[in-house]
């Protein structure tokens, strides 16, 4: 069992939760996610490391609730115990040599982005940020932003909030303007991560997407998380949880990877909306 | 003495119905009765020279149980088995007895052999019901040993370590221990309570189970050393699931067996109301003739499906699968399609509209009938494809059992282990590594193998550790 040390409402749909993990918070670097199941009997989900505090022994995350698992989760409070907490997975972020970059977070997936963007700014990297929303009620962690870049631009879709567009505008803006960065990095939907690789082509700037596929055990005995890339014209097989999660955008089959990620939606909706009863009934 | 029962065939297994099992997870195999166990130890002649016990991989002292079986002391018996083997109830389940101990007993030479591995089974069975005694810790050597994975290799270390006095802990990297005999083999073929028996038997010795930690990113081997461990046994299972690089595998409904086996067991996906989603029910077609493509059949089947097909690109005298599994497969009415192979699996898709929901998952598998041809490398015949001879069989859901390849987590993040070419740890005849005081056995060295040998191989290493130790 694994303590709740502190929790945080990020917006009405994104929580923040620390969790005591001495063992994962130790390990874990920037780009590394966990595998966490809520309760005994729950589904296994991967969720990124959003930060870790070596010497308290905790590890932050922070998830959107979109389905069963995380509407459970949502529902534990500070000093309460989730089941599982098994990590830290997957590759770090690959940093060495980079000097200018570009981090683009989309929604939750900017919990992901921000320790990177945190860890280019350790190291003394010159840091974009672009982080976007969909409106201003769904804005999280721009203050943690803003203290880690050097530019920082925040982007709503329907313009409540900062600048209105998608975060591939001050991209191209930038890119247009002769902006050069060793690398773009960029964390969000997939429709997004896909938009901001085409967006980036016409300029030569490698981009690493970071992959948040399904997935069971994390540890590659599954499968469940493969993605398929184009590497020297050859398509090959990639499992997210062991070669990545952060793969050359270029390469990434986004198509293939977005149809995959609905494998499951009506199942998902349909427990969302059980588990959202269930704690009605409570209520 | 009394006289042996010299008939010439075995006790029969009392099985479920096959209609009824292929719609329940309950065990199919039901268990000889003591008047069953009692018949069929009878057959066993208590030969001198023991050509049983040289085909089991740890050396189970055979005749010595069955003569505690013929007495009517199941309990000795018991003892016996448990002198040598740490999971009785499993190997009685799962073991290949027909290649094995069977395999060399003399009353095969004319009839069927004597039913070891079902005398085994009812054996420890029999322990689990009526046992009420207590596991004592035994005392202390100070000696600590770290195991990796708590599959059937580092269950069976642990508890020959922990049985000489040695503390032991053993890391598994999922939420529960038993490795492949949890997330892996079914619940109709090997019930997940008896496992959690097994595993509470090993922690009654003073076995300590880390689960949630991975070693490789959790903790490195050379950190289990830095924390006071004095040797490191791997048994850290198979790997990465192969597949077949044909068009098609990421469609939706495409499966690896490993994925679909622990979605439905560790899982429990194929409870009414399950967490963890798993697609259920339509047409299923399993790609592979080992024994995990028979676990994969058989659960599709029990998970509602209307048809399942095993297609397998050689013929039934080559599939690996055991005799028994395959029987009980096809009196369950799987489809076996032999001599075929898959050369694009099919989906479907609306080009009018993008967002019908249906775009994307598997509407069929189309194969190549297969004909055998020169012997290949491991002596079997190559199946060639025959021109011309393309079929398509509708299904909603393909799952791939064509083996794996080893997990490259432990060899990358531990300097001085070394493997072969396929990825397995090279370890010498006493599961010694390249790296000193680290050993391992299983699947991670041999490749995807069977529990016994890596029962084995955990024996070996054990015996081994304890030498080294002792020095």
């Amino acid at each position: 069992m694994y303590k709740i040390v502190r929790k945080r409402v990020l917006n009405p749909t994104v929580t923040q939760m620390e969790i005591a993990a001495p063992l994962v918070a130790r390990k874990a670097k920037p780009g590394q996610f966990i595998i966490l199941r809520a309760d005994s009997e729950g589904e296994r989900i991967p969720l990124t490391v959003a930060g870790t505090n070596p010497e308290e022994g905790t590890v932050k995350i922070i998830f959107q609730i979109v389905g069963g698992t995380t509407e459970l989760l949502n529902h534990k409070e500070e000093g309460g115990y989730i089941e599982d907490f098994v990590g830290p997975l997957g590759k770090p972020t690959h940093t060495d040599g980079i000097k200018k970059v570009c981090i683009v977070g989309g929604g939750v997936g900017c919990a992901i982005a921000m320790p990177v963007a945190q860890e280019f700014h350790r190291l003394g990297a010159d840091v974009t940020s672009i982080i976007g929303f969909r409106s201003k009620d769904l804005l999280i962690l721009e203050d943690e932003f803003k203290e880690c870049s050097n530019t920082l631009h925040v982007m709503t879709d329907d313009g409540s909030y900062a600048h209105q567009g998608n975060v591939t505008v001050p991209l191209k803006e930038m890119l247009e303007s002769g902006k050069e960065f060793d690398m773009v990095i960029t964390i969000g939907p997939l429709i997004m991560m896909k938009f901001v690789v085409a967006a980036a082509k016409p300029f030569n700037v490698p981009v690493t997407v970071s992959m948040n596929p399904i997935m069971i055990d994390g540890t590659g005995m599954c499968g469940c998380c493969r993605l398929t890339l184009t590497e020297d014209g050859q398509r090959v097989t990639k499992f997210a949880c062991v070669d990545g999660p952060d793969f050359n955008g270029y390469e990434v089959d986004f198509d293939e990877a977005m149809s995959r990620g609905r494998m499951y939606f009506d199942y998902e909706r349909h427990a969302h909306e059980e588990t959202c009863n269930l704690f009605k009934g409570v209520k | 003495m009394a006289k042996a029962n010299m008939r010439l065939d075995k006790n029969p297994m009392p099985t479920q119905d096959p209609l009824v099992r292929a719609r329940n997870f309950n065990e199919v195999a039901m268990g000889y009765s003591e008047e069953a166990a009692l018949d069929e130890a009878a057959r066993c002649l208590n030969c001198k020279n023991m050509p049983c016990v040289s085909g089991c991989p740890v050396n189970i002292h055979i005749p010595a149980f069955i003569e505690k079986v013929k007495e009517g002391d199941f309990e000795g018996a018991y003892q016996v088995i448990a002198k040598t083997s740490s999971l009785p109830a499993v190997c009685g389940r799962v073991c290949p007895q027909e290649t094995q101990c069977e395999m060399h007993c003399v009353r095969g030479k004319k009839g069927e052999p004597v039913g070891i591995g079902r005398l085994e089974r009812f054996v420890a069975d029999w322990h689990n019901e009526h046992n009420t005694d207590t596991v004592t810790k035994p005392a202390s050597n100070g000696h600590r040993v770290a195991i990796v994975g708590s599959g059937p290799s580092g269950l069976t270390c642990a508890g020959d370590l922990a049985k000489n006095g040695c503390q032991v802990t053993v890391y598994e990297a999922l939420h529960t221990a038993g490795g492949v005999l949890v997330y892996g083999i079914p619940e109709f073929r090997l019930p997940k309570s008896i496992v959690a028996k097994e595993v509470a038997t090993l922690k009654a010795l003073g076995v300590d189970i880390e689960t949630n930690v991975i070693i490789g990113r959790t903790l490195t081997i050379d950190e289990l050393f830095e924390m006071g461990f004095e040797a490191v046994f791997i048994g850290s299972g198979a790997g990465l699931p192969n597949f077949m690089n044909i068009p098609g595998e990421s469609l939706k409904g495409v499966y690896s067996a490993n994925e679909y086996l622990t979605r439905s067991n560790l899982m429990k996906a194929y409870l009414d109301d399950p967490k963890t989603p798993i697609m259920k029910g339509g047409r299923v077609a399993v790609v592979g003739g080992g024994n995990v493509a028979m676990d994969a059949a058989r659960t599709a089947l029990r998970l509602g499906a209307e048809k399942v097909y095993i297609v397998y690109r050689r013929s039934m005298e080559e599939l690996p699968a055991r005799r028994e599994e395959v029987e009980h497969a096809e009196e369950e009415g799987i489809d076996f399609r032999l001599l075929c192979n898959p050369v694009e699996i099919l989906g479907y898709h609306n080009a009018e509209n993008p967002r019908d929901p249906k775009n994307g998952f598997v509407t069929g598998i189309r194969c190549v009938r297969m004909e055998l041809g020169e012997p290949d490398a491991s002596g079997r015949r190559r199946p060639v494809p025959i021109e011309g001879s393309e079929f398509e069989l509708e299904v909603d859901t393909v799952v791939m059992s064509i083996g794996t390849s080893p997990n490259p987590l432990i060899k990358s993040t531990t300097k001085g282990l070394e493997v072969n070419r396929r990825g397995g740890i090279i370890v010498n005849e006493n599961g010694l590594s390249s790296r000193e005081k680290v050993y391992a056995g299983g699947d991670a060295v041999t490749g995807a193998a069977t529990v016994i040998s890596a029962m084995g191989a955990g024996k070996t290493a054990a015996k081994a550790i304890l030498e080294a130790l002792s020095k």
